[in-house]
């Protein structure tokens, strides 16, 4: 219920939002937590094993219990009602521990930024603050992250004050301060969630969430903080701890300072009859507080039997404390009704019932060492506290606060500030002793059935869960947590994790420290996928590469395949073409006319120096070294393992200049590899690479009518056969631009490479096609090479072939001492005659096109009745490369086939579907063996 | 992400590094002359120590200088780096 | 409310070290627990220890994405995870434990014209192994995985996929629990905090191990210790061609059913499963540089997720609850090694990299066989040692869709 004053919501504006379906009303600045609290709904959600009633919990992001769907204005699964900032028009329903995912696009954006820092500081709490204000009063670059809204922390939960001022207003004036400063950065709305090796933090900022269907669309909904920090301050407060009795989980049992917080922040009273179970004195805060507010606190249950001046105080105020008494039980019908109280252990059972509406609990507090532990520190357990302290650490970070330990507010805004300086200077005030409240860890109340005394609220764990587990066998807090699935919820076991090993460690008979937590993982808490996604989606998943001709590829109707990061143009389909029909038109033109492809994506590689010959010639399996300025050489390179690794021309351009091309695919990792060697192995060669792949526009022009139309595009240049040899180039101007044209062919025809400077690219294009120049894609590049026994490396080859498979041993020169993958052909395995090797197919039934990928079979595996035998089937090798081919007539592939190249004329069989297709095994050269055309 | 101190640019992300795995390992002087087995250990053997590992790093999206670094592999604390050619240092 | 079946109310007991056993096994992950059970069941040898450094099954087998399936494209590797896939057809019953194995099937996505090739290869392979296997255009895609974005239009758009309809998942700690459990009824001991420092060797031949908890005693001795295998084999002078990475992994909050079976992309590198209390459990990359950590680099992370939500934009909205890694131990092929080592008595099963859980009861098998025998089994026998010598490597590198 909302009390008529007090608290930070702005009672002057209305906010509508419905839950669970029925409407109902809050202000600015409440949660939906506390809106729910203010309109008196206590049951919020379903556990989700056992479909028990569950309320707010918590005041903040460790709640384990009120699990929220918000539906409007776009479903986003399993909040926390605690952290869901009130908008209006909010629409959400409880959740029984499931959330439902939108089946629509979700339209928000997400984005990340890079920080660097002097000092992160992490919670913007009294230690907080006061460790930002010291580390930026010495002008250091400090960012400051907190996951509220506003600044403050556990001060907006209390009526503390900070040199007489509100705490609140306090915080709220020291932050706007820090924001003056020019190198101060205050992240509100920003759960640091991530601390990884070098000090590397990542956080997630909330930055429209709370506007609802207000939020803008060009904000990005949430941001990823990537943050390198010096050094790191975690300030990040501690976590009052549940304790195990009868009935704990029903609506109305909620922390002390939760309910503090709801009174002093919301103004909301969460209860009208209170009953505090407490074995600290930190809850008689939380009840005096609570009483001054109106609230009938009926008794205070002090495990202790003698808690000192603060019972003293609240029996002054007329409030009854029962010492040395426990809360047995705790009953309603879907919330709290009563409780029942009675003396803590002993024969005598005394039990006494009172009626209240709230219970509020404190079991202790366990600091929030979760980013201290990810950071690599070590935990140690605090007997006096009962909870995990930050030990030693491994990175540059200060602790602060009630994070180690430090719970009153002057002792908190000291150690803050001594840590603010520390990290700073690296020297300071040393951090001040831990001031606990005074009380003791309690867990559990004894009783005979602990099937309703839960230790985990979100995953429905019981004392009787666990001690199932332990009576299994189990010792490990790690496998009890998998045997009872404790702390594997959405809250990660931040209020449950001690608690399960306390007590495990209770029915083992067993110190608590002997037992610890299990591992505090990132992150802290639940980030959306779409934040770390961030921008790297769609378009900007992966850079597109585009050649300088792409725009008329697009405007000319081609198709594109992806290779590597490349758009390349896969065929031209004229209007009413298939695939099929387009490629078989593109290949004769090639073959009969003149046609043109853009080749601009191979990669190129510069390689300059006095040492070039002599370092490409241990790249390569043949000898570079001796080209001739003006000539080409084709070239294998293999891995140390002798396997084929690229292949490509080689171009000699000058005595210490080369020109290497590579596959579309490999040319970043050809280059890498050659500055790897080159860097690594033989600094002493003196040798340069670039890669000039985007620098150059490269036109293959192919086909019996090259030449004429190269004539006519460079009327400068001699063409002819003898003039203008295979495997050498010429300086020339085409169509009016200065050019590079190479005599090589990939297709087997009578073929030029024609390179301009990529600005000239589109205009050499554009005068190439005017001379009626047919243009071809990928696809029909793949036919004509195969027809010619070309392998693809990559497709004909798969990190298992050498160039001895591919039948290319005149490629491995036998005069070179040494060549990187040499002396790997010399093994057992490489030497084998039956390895698999490149061979042509031909499909008796010429119409017929073998599926790439199919295997072969054996005709003694298939036997005379033309059946497979039982899996498993022996298989001689696959179809690497299968077309229709204009020029042969016919259907035709490429394969790799155990010792293949002794197998010429052999029939095998490729099963497909259900058929047995009989091929016949050849030369993997199918079109021109003699190699006539390609002088044209 | 580690912080990498690349010795020619300074102190950059992991994301802007290539690792190339275990330095120091020539490339041997006469491949012929060796046993298979003692190839093979050249191919495919590499340490693999939990702790300090002497290892080469390239930083491909800076400089695109090979280097190496003193790493340890149970901690990922890199106690020192250095260029190509310089002997490895030695450390505590 | 959901219920899944729960635990048995005794499940084993961690012992303290005898002073020697026949059979010593070094780390209590799923293969070391599989290793034992199949030691004591099939050849009749119960003088067995697991040793653990930490807590039984606490490595790679409590962090791994645990998607089985064996639809892998050499003859050797479809031999072993066939194996393993047939066993956990009927493991629930052999071991009598609820393992949540589900074969649900797996999807591996091709996204370019070479996965296309590549991927039809390998359904063309596994066939005539007897390996179910079937090829899927992006349509039929769609059928098994609705939420599975197929437009054209995305920078690496779906062109089909491999579809192993008895592939799947099965909930990791049931695994270990249940082979544990059995095993440990048979008589098989565990030994838990007990990180074995030393491999005594006298001979040459394994005479037991050194470890925290003193010196034990063996006969023979299984290494099984994942991501560790160099450092244990290390203090017996052996190398072995292994090098350890982080592999991290991921869970999203429960969530209703979205996705109901395991889809797998090697191209923008996502694997990605609904497990039966509904969080989605997705694996990430590899971390480049070895480490003995844990835990990999974030950026890998959201490396993941922006693929991850190419492929199912509605993940959008879904959270990250916890991320963790493990230390995986990789071979030069991408393939295991498991066998005879070069000191007598001392058995090797290592280099399972990223994809060690779906082989468990297979490897279990097969390995206890050559720790009985002294002999490597015939589905092993191509995972020798010897094979980086010869040069006769199980390249699933660039054949096989993705390793996991």
């Amino acid at each position: 219920m909302r009390r008529e004053s007090g608290g930070r919501v702005d009672r002057s504006r209305v906010l509508r939002f419905t839950f669970d379906g029925r409407e109902y009303t809050g202000h600015p600045g409440d949660t939906l937590a506390s809106a729910l609290l203010a309109n008196g709904v206590r049951r919020v959600a379903a556990s989700v094993k056992l479909g028990r009633p569950r309320g707010v919990f918590s005041a903040g992001s460790e709640e384990p219990n009120a699990l929220v769907q918000v539906e409007t204005p776009f479903p986003e699964p399993m909040l926390t009602a605690t952290t869901v900032e009130l908008y209006d028009g909010l629409a959400a329903r409880g959740l029984a521990g499931r959330g439902r995912l939108a089946s629509e696009p979700d339209p928000a954006r997400y984005d990340a930024v890079h920080a660097h820092c002097d000092v992160l500081v992490v919670g913007a709490g009294p230690a907080g603050l006061a460790a930002a204000r010291a580390a930026a009063a010495t002008g250091a670059r400090v960012i400051l992250a907190d996951e509220q809204p506003e600044p403050g922390g556990g001060l907006l939960g209390t009526a503390e004050t900070v040199d007489g001022t509100p705490g609140a207003e306090w915080a709220a004036a020291t932050a706007a301060a820090l924001e003056e400063l020019p190198d101060v950065r205050v992240l509100r709305r920003t759960t640091v969630f991530g601390y990884y090796d070098d000090n590397y933090l990542v956080a997630v900022e909330r930055r429209t969430n709370h506007l609802g269907a207000q939020a803008p669309a060009h904000v990005a909904r949430e941001r990823i903080w990537r943050i390198r920090a010096r050094r790191v301050v975690l300030a990040t407060g501690a976590h009052e701890r549940p304790i195990a009795f009868a009935g704990n989980d029903l609506p109305g049992v909620m922390p002390a300072g939760a309910a503090r917080t709801y009174l002093h922040r919301y103004g909301v009273l969460p209860g009208r009859r209170a009953v505090v179970f407490t074995a600290n004195d930190s809850a008689y805060a939380a009840a005096l507080d609570l009483a001054d507010a109106g609230v009938d606190v009926a008794a205070i249950v002090d495990v202790r039997q003698a808690p000192g001046s603060c019972a003293t105080r609240a029996r002054e105020r007329g409030i009854e404390v029962l010492t040395g008494h426990v809360v047995r039980q705790a009953h309603g019908d879907g919330q709290v009704d009563g409780v029942v109280a009675g003396t803590d252990g002993g024969d005598v059972l005394e039990e006494r019932p009172i009626d209240a509406d709230l219970l509020l609990v404190s079991g202790g507090w366990s600091p929030v060492v979760h980013l201290f532990s990810q950071s690599g520190g070590s935990l140690r357990y605090d007997e006096e506290l009962g909870a995990m302290l930050p030990g030693r650490s491994r990175q540059a970070v200060e602790v602060a606060g009630a994070a180690r330990g430090v719970f009153t507010l002057e002792a908190c805004l000291a150690d803050g500030a001594g840590a603010g300086e520390r990290a700073v200077s690296g020297t300071g005030p040393a951090p001040v002793e831990p001031s606990p409240p005074a009380g003791v860890p309690y867990w559990l109340v004894p009783a005979a059935d602990y099937s309703a005394h839960f230790v985990d609220l979100q995953r429905d764990v019981t004392v009787a869960d666990v001690r199932r587990a332990t009576g299994a066998g189990l010792r490990s807090v790690e496998h009890v947590k998998r045997y009872t699935t404790a702390g594997t919820a959405h809250d990660q076991g931040k209020t449950s994790g001690l608690l399960t090993t306390a007590v495990m460690a209770h029915l083992l008979g067993v110190p608590v420290a002997d037992l610890g937590v299990t591992t505090f993982r990132a992150p802290y808490l639940p980030v959306s996928f779409a934040a770390l996604a961030g921008r790297d989606r769609g378009e900007l998943h992966d850079p597109v590469r585009v050649t300088a001709l792409h725009e008329w590829h697009v405007a000319n109707g081609a198709l594109f395949e992806n290779v590597g990061q490349w758009k390349r143009p896969w065929y031209y389909p004229r209007p009413g073409e298939d695939m099929e029909a387009a490629v078989l038109r593109e290949c004769r033109a090639a073959r009969e006319q003149v046609a043109a492809m853009d080749a601009s994506t191979l990669g190129k590689i510069d390689v300059i120096g006095p040492d070039a010959g002599e370092f490409l010639d241990r790249l390569y399996t043949n000898l570079m070294s001796t080209l001739k300025v003006g000539a080409i050489r084709y070239g294998v390179m293999c891995r140390a393992d002798g396997m084929v690794f690229d292949d490509g021309t080689v171009i000699r351009l000058a005595e210490d200049h080369f020109l290497v091309t590579t596959t579309t695919g490999n040319a970043a990792a050809v280059l890498d590899w050659m500055e790897e060697w080159l860097q690594t192995e033989w600094p002493s060669l003196r040798v340069y690479c670039t890669s000039v792949t985007e620098q150059w526009a490269t036109v293959a022009l192919v086909g019996p009518r090259s030449r004429e139309v190269l004539a006519r595009l460079a009327p400068g240049l001699p063409v002819g056969a003898a003039e203008f040899p295979f495997m050498t180039w010429r300086e020339a101007e085409v169509a009016g631009l200065p050019a590079r044209v190479c005599r090589i062919s990939f297709s087997g025809e009578l073929a030029y490479e024609i390179n301009v400077t990529s600005w000239d690219g589109l205009r050499l294009w554009e005068a190439i096609m005017a001379e009626g120049v047919t243009p071809y894609g990928t696809e029909t590049m793949h036919v004509l090479r195969a027809e010619k026994g070309y392998p693809i490396v990559g497709q004909d080859t798969d990190g298992t072939v050498t160039p001895h498979d591919l039948g290319m041993s005149w490629v491995v020169s036998k005069k070179k001492p040494d060549f990187v993958g040499k002396r790997s052909f010399g093994r057992a395995d490489t030497a084998r005659p039956d390895r698999k090797q490149l061979v042509g197919l031909l499909p008796e039934d010429p119409a017929f096109l073998l599926p790439e990928g199919t295997h072969l079979v054996a005709p003694e595996t298939v036997g005379p009745g033309r059946r497979l035998p039982e899996p498993p089937v022996p298989m001689l090798g696959h179809v690497t490369s299968s077309y229709r081919s204009a020029a042969l007539g016919r259907t035709f592939a490429l394969a790799l086939v155990k010792a293949g190249q002794s197998r010429y004329g052999e029939r095998l069989y490729a099963p497909v579907g259900d058929t047995l297709v009989p091929v016949t095994v050849t030369s993997h050269v199918l079109y021109d063996p003699e190699g006539a055309r390609r002088d044209g | 992400m580690l912080l990498i101190p690349c010795p020619w640019c300074g102190p950059r992300d992991e994301a802007e590094f290539h690792y190339g795995g275990q330095a120091h390992v020539a490339y041997p002087q006469d491949p012929a002359a060796l046993s298979d087995e003692q190839w093979a250990r050249y191919l495919f053997f590499r340490d693999n120590p939990k702790g300090v590992f002497a290892e080469r790093w390239s930083h491909s999206a800076g400089c695109r200088r090979w280097f190496n670094a003193l790493r340890d592999t149970a901690t990922n604390e890199i106690h020192a780096v250095y260029r190509v050619g310089e002997p490895k240092p030695v450390t505590s | 409310m959901m219920q899944l079946p729960e635990h048995p109310d005794w499940l084993w007991e961690s012992a303290a070290p005898k002073r020697s056993y026949d059979v010593v096994i070094v780390g209590a992950g799923g293969h070391g627990l599989a290793t034992a059970y199949y030691l004591a069941r099939n050849h009749g040898i119960t003088d067995v220890a697991v040793l653990e450094r930490g807590w039984l099954a606490g490595g790679n087998m409590a962090r791994n994405t645990t998607i089985i399936r064996s639809n892998y494209l050499w003859d050797e590797s479809a031999g072993i995870y066939e194996h393993a896939l047939k066993l956990w057809e009927t493991l629930e019953e052999e071991l009598d434990y609820p393992l949540l194995f589900s074969q649900r099937g797996v999807l591996n996505l091709a996204h370019s014209l070479q996965d296309v090739r590549d991927s039809v290869r390998r359904v063309e392979a596994n066939r005539l192994n007897g390996v179910d296997a079937e090829w899927l255009d992006p349509r039929q895609v769609k059928e098994v995985c609705p939420i599975v974005n197929i437009s054209q239009d995305v920078r690496y758009p779906v062109l089909g996929a491999t579809f192993q309809p008895r592939a799947g998942i099965a909930k990791h700690d049931h695994v270990a629990w249940g082979f544990a459990k059995a095993a440990a009824a048979l008589g098989v001991h565990f030994v838990e905090n007990c990180e074995v420092t030393g491999l005594r060797v006298s001979n040459g031949r394994v005479t037991g191990v050194e470890t925290t908890r003193g010196t034990i005693g063996a006969g023979r001795v299984a290494l099984c210790a994942a991501g560790h295998t160099s450092v244990v084999a290390a203090t017996a002078g052996i190398d072995l061609p292994l090098q350890s990475h982080p592999l991290q992994a991921l869970v999203s909050e429960l969530l209703e059913p979205v996705h109901p079976t395991v889809v797998m992309s090697n191209a923008v590198h996502v694997y990605v499963s609904q497990a039966h209390k509904g969080e989605l459990v997705m694996g990430a990359g590899i971390d480049a540089a070895n480490s003995y950590r844990q835990r990999g680099a974030f950026h890998i992370i959201e490396r993941q997720m922006a693929a991850a939500l190419e492929l199912f934009p509605v993940f959008a909205r879904a959270h990250v609850l916890r991320t963790w890694g493990g230390v995986v131990d990789v071979s030069p092929d991408a393939s295991p090694i498991v066998g005879l080592s070069p000191v007598e008595g001392l058995y090797l099963n290592c280099g399972w990299g990223t994809g060690g859980f779906k082989a468990t009861p297979g490897v279990g098998w097969c390995f206890a066989h050559t720790v009985a025998h002294d002999e490597p089994h015939p589905l092993t026998a191509p995972f020798s040692l010897d094979r980086f010598v010869t040069g006769a490597l199980v390249d699933e590198h660039g054949a096989a869709a993705v390793a996991h």
